[in-house]
């Protein structure tokens, strides 16, 4: 692999990266970032760049931008932008490579852009730093970058403040401003990840065509195989700062060389499309039936008119029996949460009723509904925000049992017997939720919720925030504990794949409504709706009726 | 808009009627009364003073006092002060000029000179110019005022005999040098406890800012530093920085009762120290009835300025 790379002729390489080792500060669980990496972007290719958090993918292309943060410093190697080792370079002309010769764009595009100046005014801005045209040819340029990146309305949008845009509208301004001085090279940090699945296959598509017209370099960084699978031309796999595998897309979706790529892989979740096997439980009753549900969000000040109305939930139906799972998917608005939060009465209903237990608890008063509390229990979707930094582990998972009239010995004592179940020593305990890894944090997160012996597990994205091997032992267990405690689940997630694989049932929203409702094998393999089969072939990396890219022995 | 100000508009309303009941029920509550002042006069008999009382209206029921008070404040008619029996409005005015003249040129210093510290401090984090301006804004903000006040006067006035120590203006000289000479010590002893508070404030919103992913965004357009800081951080550090200065914006009226007092400077702060001591109730009672609606008005001009300045409250 290494022979081959070196055999490139440099000018078709764009960027070239050799032996770099990024230092971390001291103290740090890692003395590099990354360690001696070495990979090449040829001209006119994408490079995806793959790994789990923490494998130095955007310490690489913090470094290639010159833009590590001060206590981080580059100890060896070099980086060739278009020729030019940037390594040990001045900081005003490495400034004048940023947005002329390489240029970037981010994740999060909610906060990538500037709230208080206009879509205009930030696109201007990166061809005035570099010095290039007139006011009037760099407006003239901003409009015609606007139409490029295919926005409605680009005179209108000129004026525009981001928070006026939609994300994939604002990713799309990030693309232009990217773009505005035909940069040779294009880093893309996650810039999907934020995205609503369907937005993630236009903005893919945006990407992947503007790459091939202007013949661009792109270094797009992921965690998503799927992502992989849909654009790149070659790989660099990552792992705790080193490169593991690298190759052509080809290669390493195909034949994975590395036992890591091999588990990394092994961890996408698939769209099975094949529907789980129940659960046997004695009592088949619904324990919960959810009939004609509505929820409407009401803003602005009714007294002095301008208010607005959002149905979240709307006239939203279903039952769920002992020991299923019901997944509930849809795009961000869909109303998915907000029936999540309705379930365990965080939020009030305006209308519909709510048996669980053949008991309408939409009715109940927040007194009258407390006892019932225990039985309903929530998974939450931030492992690190979700946990309060201050308790103990064991406070976090008594106080709940000890309030409603549990002795604390007992709780002690289950609360142990939880964390082991759930994969975590007992010594956890004692300790602070921030000496955990997300993925464990989880797992506490899911004995907190075991605790109180629900009936009902309702999981908001509960695995979004994971790595994906992290989300697939997540899963694992989630669905042993749903065999071994006959639990019944609601599983809210906007991740498709995700659903695939522990659902009994699948409801896809939109707008507040559920617009279909049946098994994975349907929803996946024969969808009746139309926002389904739009949902269904947006997921990257699956297209309909070809193999997956995935090894199948993975 | 128009619906947010006419909302805030009456709680301002309610909120001002609350103040004024308060203020008036806690005042009447003071032991003495407004007649204990005439009362130490030898020459006052208990007759002079229950027709004194009489005079005043003080001999009736409190409710039916503060209706009257409230009554006539709202055609506009503060009252008159027990002292010198001068419109209350009048009084006022007589000190508001005072008052802002030290606490504009104040305030200005402070938020001039805060700004610039709090935002060096946060680009240039931990170094040394950081950390002699986090222990200076201690210093300046655990000594009094008073002190500094005093020390002030020691040195420039009584040893160096640099500045005055302390009136407005000399007598017979009302040039505008003048004042400025006795405007300078005050002025300065006042701006040390804001210029530590300020730039406080304005480095931590300054390190808020620095850390938000279009700073980023704009480093990577190739932005230089400076341009980067002055347009996307500065800007964005400095809209919460205008709430807090709405609610600063009354005191630059209102006045500082104690550097006043050891300045000797006719402000409001004097006013309201003297007038308690008076029991001199119509002007203490329209004092506070006047800081309670720049209060108010202070958080409603911030309010407006940050939907003016932040595009998502202006047209969201």
């Amino acid at each position: 692999m290494v022979a081959s790379i070196h055999a490139v002729a440099p000018h078709d390489v764009a960027l070239s990266v050799r032996d770099l080792t990024v230092n971390l500060p001291e103290g740090m669980e890692r003395t590099h970032a990354v360690e001696n990496i070495s990979f090449d972007l040829k001209r006119g290719q994408i490079l995806c760049v793959i790994g789990e958090s923490g494998s130095g993918k955007s310490v690489t292309a913090n470094a290639i931008m010159g833009l590590l943060p001060r206590v981080i410093h580059v100890s060896s190697g070099a980086i060739h932008l278009d020729g030019m080792n940037i390594i040990g370079m001045p900081p005003d002309k490495l400034r004048s490579l940023r947005g002329r010769v390489v240029s970037m764009i981010f994740q999060d595009p909610l906060s990538a852009l500037n709230p208080l100046m206009t879509v205009g005014a930030q696109i201007d801005e990166v061809m005035a730093a570099h010095s290039v045209g007139t006011p009037k040819s760099r407006r003239g340029r901003a409009i015609e970058l606007l139409t490029e990146v295919g926005l409605p309305d680009p005179e209108l949008m000129y004026h525009q403040y981001p928070f006026r845009l939609s994300g994939g509208q604002r990713q799309r301004v990030m693309i232009a401003m990217a773009l505005a001085l035909e940069p040779t090279i294009l880093i893309a940090d996650e810039p999907t990840t934020a995205l609503d699945v369907t937005t993630q296959a236009q903005i893919l598509q945006l990407i992947r065509e503007i790459q091939r017209r202007k013949g661009m370099s792109v270094m797009f960084i992921t965690h998503d195989f799927g992502v992989v699978a849909e654009i790149a031309d070659s790989v660099v796999v990552m792992e705790k700062g080193h490169i593991v595998e690298q190759g052509t897309a080809q290669q390493v979706l195909k034949s994975p060389g590395h036992p890591y790529t091999r588990r990394l892989l092994a961890a996408v979740p698939r769209l099975t499309g094949e529907d789980r096997i129940p659960l046997e439980t004695a009592n088949k009753a619904p324990i919960l039936k959810v009939a004609g549900l509505m929820k409407t969000y009401r803003s602005g000040n009714s007294l002095f008119g301008a208010q607005r109305v959002v149905p979240a939930v709307n006239e939203v139906s279903f039952d769920l029996a002992p020991g299923r799972t019901l997944g509930v998917v849809g795009e961000s608005g869909s109303g998915k949460s907000s029936l999540g939060r309705l379930l365990i009465k965080l939020l009030d209903n305006d209308g519909g009723g709510i048996l669980f237990e053949g008991r309408d608890i939409a009715r109940l008063s927040e007194a009258e509904f407390r006892p019932l509390r225990p039985r309903i229990q929530m998974i939450f979707q931030d492992p690190f925000a979700s946990l309060n930094p201050r308790s103990t582990v064991g406070h976090i998972l008594t106080v709940g049992p000890v309030a409603h009239g549990t002795p604390y010995a007992q709780a002690r004592e289950e609360a142990k017997a939880l964390l082991a179940h759930v994969g975590l020593d007992a010594g956890a305990f004692g300790r602070y939720p921030h000496e955990f890894s997300g993925g464990q944090r989880q797992r506490i997160g899911i004995a907190r919720a075991l605790m109180f012996r629900p009936k009902l597990l309702i999981a908001d994205e509960a695995v979004s925030a994971l790595d994906v091997s992290i989300q697939a032992q997540i899963l694992q267990l989630l669905d042993q504990i749903q065999r071994e405690t006959g639990v019944s689940m609601i599983f809210i997630t906007h991740d498709l794949r995700v659903a695939s694989q522990i659902c009994d049932e699948i409801a896809v929203m939109q707008k507040g409504r559920i617009v279909e409702r049946g098994p994975p094998s349907q929803i996946f393999l024969d969808p009746q709706s139309a926002y389904t089969r739009e949902l269904v072939a947006a997921i990257p990396g699956e297209q309909p009726g070809s193999t997956r890219p995935v090894a199948a022995n993975g | 808009m128009r619906g947010f100000l006419l909302n805030r508009l009456s709680q301002s309303l309610i909120l001002l009627l609350i103040v004024s009941v308060i203020g008036f029920l806690v005042l009447n509550l003071l032991p003495g009364g407004p007649l204990a002042q005439f009362g130490l006069d030898p020459g006052m008999t208990q007759d002079d003073l229950d027709r004194l009382k009489e005079q005043l209206g003080l001999n009736r029921p409190l409710l039916m006092q503060y209706l009257d008070w409230a009554w006539r404040l709202l055609q506009g008619d503060w009252g008159h002060s027990f002292r010198d029996g001068a419109p209350v409005l009048a009084v006022i005015g007589r000190h508001v000029f005072a008052t802002l003249l030290l606490m504009g040129t104040s305030t200005a210093i402070a938020i001039a000179i805060g700004t610039w510290i709090g935002i060096r401090g946060a680009t240039h984090r931990y170094s040394m110019f950081d950390h002699v301006a986090t222990v200076g804004a201690m210093v300046a903000l655990s000594i009094p005022t008073f002190w500094f006040g005093l020390v002030g006067i020691y040195i420039f006035s009584l040893r160096l005999g640099w500045l005055p120590a302390g009136n407005m203006y000399t007598i017979g000289d009302g040039s505008v040098l003048n004042y400025l000479h006795h405007l300078i010590l005050p002025s300065i002893v006042l701006s040390l406890v804001h210029v530590a508070i300020w730039s406080r404030y304005m480095r931590t919103a300054t390190l808020d800012a620095i850390s938000q992913d279009f700073v980023k965004t704009a480093r990577a357009k190739g932005l230089s530093e400076r341009r980067v800081i002055m347009k996307h951080v500065v800007g964005n550090a400095l809209l919460p920085m205008i709430t807090l200065a709405g609610v600063q914006l009354p005191s630059i009226l209102t006045g500082a009762l104690v550097t006043e007092t050891v300045f000797t400077w006719p402000g409001m702060g004097r006013l309201f120290l003297d007038s308690l001591g008076y029991s001199d109730y119509p002007v203490v009672m329209g004092l506070l009835m006047f800081s309670a609606i720049l209060v108010i008005l202070g958080n409603l001009i911030a309010d407006i300025a940050v939907a003016i300045v932040d595009p998502r409250i202006r047209l969201g």
